[in-house]
């Protein structure tokens, strides 16, 4: 009897853990209530995939765009975040909820969102939808917002390898799905064509259905610490949150490090800042501000819209005085990927 | 008087148990929202009304089905003392493989459906029938194997969901998946007055499972060698029970159920195992057994109130309050439940004894009297 008992405690503390684990990795929402009584009555909702606001990568550069939004249109708007593991009825009652109660433009950040933006648009035809990163979804009231995120990793590529003096670099990439795959692809190609015998050392730091490689310093630093170790002296990511733990490792060996979707020389704590020498850019602040503006305006046009190079949705960063030296040769890259003369690779 | 203090153990105890628990957990919750500056009544009114709503009330039913069968799983396993905790990667195993088996093959309808329900149950007994024969063969403790098996089902799936392999790639689409179930396997849903959505046709599976479950255990020769099996190793061996078979048993059993959990999911609402398909919900169904004391019907309330609050926690947010405040009424609400439980045991335990002493002392009078 007593030796169950002493089981069943054991139980009840482990499921207990498990649960606080799961509340771990959660962020919570927040109202932002827009200055003082625009003319415009549009509130806008954005609903942010797994690793939320505060990844300082790609949910931060939705919310850069939300706050856009609140500042410059004067509007009203409320960010909603998902949980770990839930299913597609989660995200479309996510959905649902911020219609109902007058969110309208609502954004879905992340491909995951498709199958509930399929389900809630056609229910709620006054409502627009905008969605990141899929092309899936079709409806006259939703828009696909999909950047060219190959042309941008092309380009730090190019300036990784001509960084290299090791002649060899890394690439750490979140979770092992064929959206990462697309910045892997193009790191990899834009350094080849720099160098042809660079070595690219390229490691996922969680395979699907286990997404917490896009919240795993910890595992990144280590990753990142073992590419510096084989030789590598310039690493890029493409992990979200994780990524801090590259930069944290890259200061730790005094090497290079790149980041991802936002310019994370900008937001990066003093002592890792001058490590980072560039960081691709992938503009979801400026898809989400002008879905946004062209709903206010009237100007709403559904289906999708792609951002690159062309049309600036897509670069690298400029702020670290570092990248100088070999930015005409990647400005070259960039026209040329423009032009159409270089086609760059969607899978590695 | 025993014989009400007896049946009243039986019934009254848990339903007790259960409502102390709950008013408790509700109490500290209320003390969090207070301590956070929020109204808890308006939280908790907001929530109901919320929870109430058609689309909400079918998603309970949907979320809370999913939630029993898990917790099924789990508690056959406690009820001979094994603690499967690797429902998690047996039902993520199981639905991708089944997914992928509905997916490739073509078949009339209800074989179709059949078919895949099966596989997955396969897959999912076999996969925890691993840890049930590693610990009757090699004494390896199921707490470790049907952890680092869930590990193992991870990698699995992530090498097995591949383009070349069982996944395709939809055009513009960022995620991938097996292929499509063809209509011929899907389980259509029942509606439900006044909501946009459906109730999964497989809930009725999730009932069938609670019948046989109860049945089992409770009814049948298995049954009762798996409690003797748990309640006293050592006797049940006395009395001629095969323990080591019957852990195998069980093991694979409470596989098969784990196996299941998927599919109210994947016949009724995905049709296909992609990148987003749900994850994490074994690990659920071990709060929600305990919560539920292992019984069948005690199980289906503590789904249905765990789906409740999940479900209902999402309008929070809105209003500025983290929807994870749920968690701390879960985590809460099982603990109490277990410490409530045991409160009242032995207090009823006393008053039995105290019934029977008085009892025998009132025989020994009357015996007394008459000598």
């Amino acid at each position: 009897m007593r030796r169950m008992r002493v089981r069943r405690v054991a139980a009840v503390a482990l499921a207990g853990a498990l649960v606080a684990m799961g509340v771990a990795s959660c962020g919570g929402g927040e109202t932002t209530a827009g200055g003082g009584g625009g003319e415009q009555s549009l509130k806008v909702g954005l609903a942010y995939d797994i690793g939320g606001r505060g990844d300082k990568s790609f949910n931060d550069a939705a919310f850069r765009g939300l706050q856009r939004v609140q500042k410059e249109l004067n509007l009203e708007v409320k960010d909603l975040a998902a949980t770990e593991g839930e299913s597609d009825a989660d995200k479309a009652s996510r959905l649902k909820l911020m219609a109902d109660t007058g969110y309208n433009p609502i954004i879905a950040v992340g491909f995951v969102y498709a199958n509930a933006v399929k389900e809630v648009a056609p229910k709620y035809p006054n409502v627009t939808f905008a969605i990141v990163d899929d092309e899936t979804v079709k409806g006259s009231n939703v828009a696909n917002l999909v950047f060219a995120e190959e042309q941008a990793s092309y380009l730090v590529g190019a300036a990784a390898a001509a960084k290299s003096e090791a002649d060899n670099i890394g690439f750490v990439g979140g979770v092992d799905t064929p959206l990462i795959k697309k910045f892997e692809a193009g790191y990899v190609a834009g350094a080849e064509k720099i160098n042809p015998d660079v070595e690219v050392q390229v490691g996922y730091l969680s395979q699907p259905p286990d997404f917490s490689g896009f919240r795993d310093p910890a595992k990144a630093k280590t990753m990142a610490d073992g590419m510096y170790d084989k030789g590598a002296d310039v690493v890029y990511h493409a992990a979200g949150l994780s990524g801090n733990g590259l930069f944290e490792a890259a200061a730790g060996q005094k090497k290079w490090a790149i980041g991802v979707d936002s310019d994370q020389y900008v937001s990066a704590p003093g002592d890792q800042k001058q490590y980072i020498l560039t960081s691709a850019l992938k503009g979801v602040d400026v898809a989400v501000f002008d879905f946004v503006k062209s709903v206010g305006d009237k100007t709403f046009k559904p289906g999708v819209q792609r951002f690159d190079l062309a049309d600036n949705g897509v670069g690298y960063s400029t702020s670290n005085p570092e990248i100088n030296d070999v930015k005409p040769r990647l400005e070259e890259l960039k026209q040329q990927i423009i032009d159409g003369e270089i086609t760059v690779p969607t899978e590695p | 008087m025993p014989l009400i203090a007896g049946r009243l153990g039986r019934i009254g105890l848990p339903v007790v148990a259960a409502a102390v628990a709950l008013a408790f957990a509700a109490a500290v919750t209320s003390a969090v929202l207070a301590a956070t500056g929020a109204n808890p009544l308006a939280a908790f009114r907001q929530m109901i009304g919320y929870g109430s709503q058609p689309d909400s009330v079918v998603n309970i039913i949907n979320r809370g089905t999913t939630y029993y069968l898990s917790a099924v799983a789990v508690a056959i396993g406690f009820r001979m003392r094994l603690f499967n905790i690797g429902v998690d990667g047996q039902y993520r195993l199981a639905a991708m493989l089944a997914a992928a088996f509905g997916g490739f093959v073509a078949l009339p309808p209800v074989l179709h459906q059949a078919a895949v329900i099966v596989v997955a149950a396969l897959v999912g007994g076999l996969w925890a029938g691993i840890a049930g024969v590693l610990k009757v063969t090699r004494g390896v403790s199921e707490v470790i194997s049907t952890i680092m098996l869930n590990f193992i089902s991870t990698g699995i799936i992530a090498f097995l969901l591949r383009p070349n392999l069982f996944a395709v790639q939809v055009q513009g689409s960022n995620n991938i998946g097996t292929p499509p179930i063809p209509p011929s396997g899907r389980v259509p849903g029942f509606p439900l007055t006044g909501a946009s959505i459906q109730v999964f046709g497989l809930v009725l599976l999730a009932v069938a499972v609670g019948v046989a479950f109860a049945v089992l255990v409770g009814r049948t020769r298995f049954g009762f060698d798996l409690r003797a099996a748990g309640l006293s190793p050592s006797a049940a061996v006395a009395s001629g029970v095969n323990v080591p078979q019957m852990v195998v048993a069980t093991m694979v059993l409470s596989g098969a159920v784990a196996g299941l959990l998927g599919m109210p999911q994947l016949l009724g609402d995905s049709f296909t195992y992609a990148l987003d398909f749900p994850t994490g919900l074994g690990f659920t169904g071990i709060a929600i057994a305990l919560l539920g004391r292992n019984h069948p019907v005690g199980i289906a309330f503590a789904a249905l109130l765990w789906a409740f609050l999940d479900q209902s926690a999402q309008i929070l947010d809105l209003f500025g309050i983290a929807k994870e405040i749920v968690i701390i009424t879960q985590a809460t609400v099982v603990l109490s439940v277990v410490v409530v439980y045991e409160v009242v045991h032995r207090f009823v335990l006393a008053q039995q004894q105290r019934a029977v002493g008085e009892q025998l002392g009132a025989d020994e009078r009357v015996a007394g009297a008459t000598a």
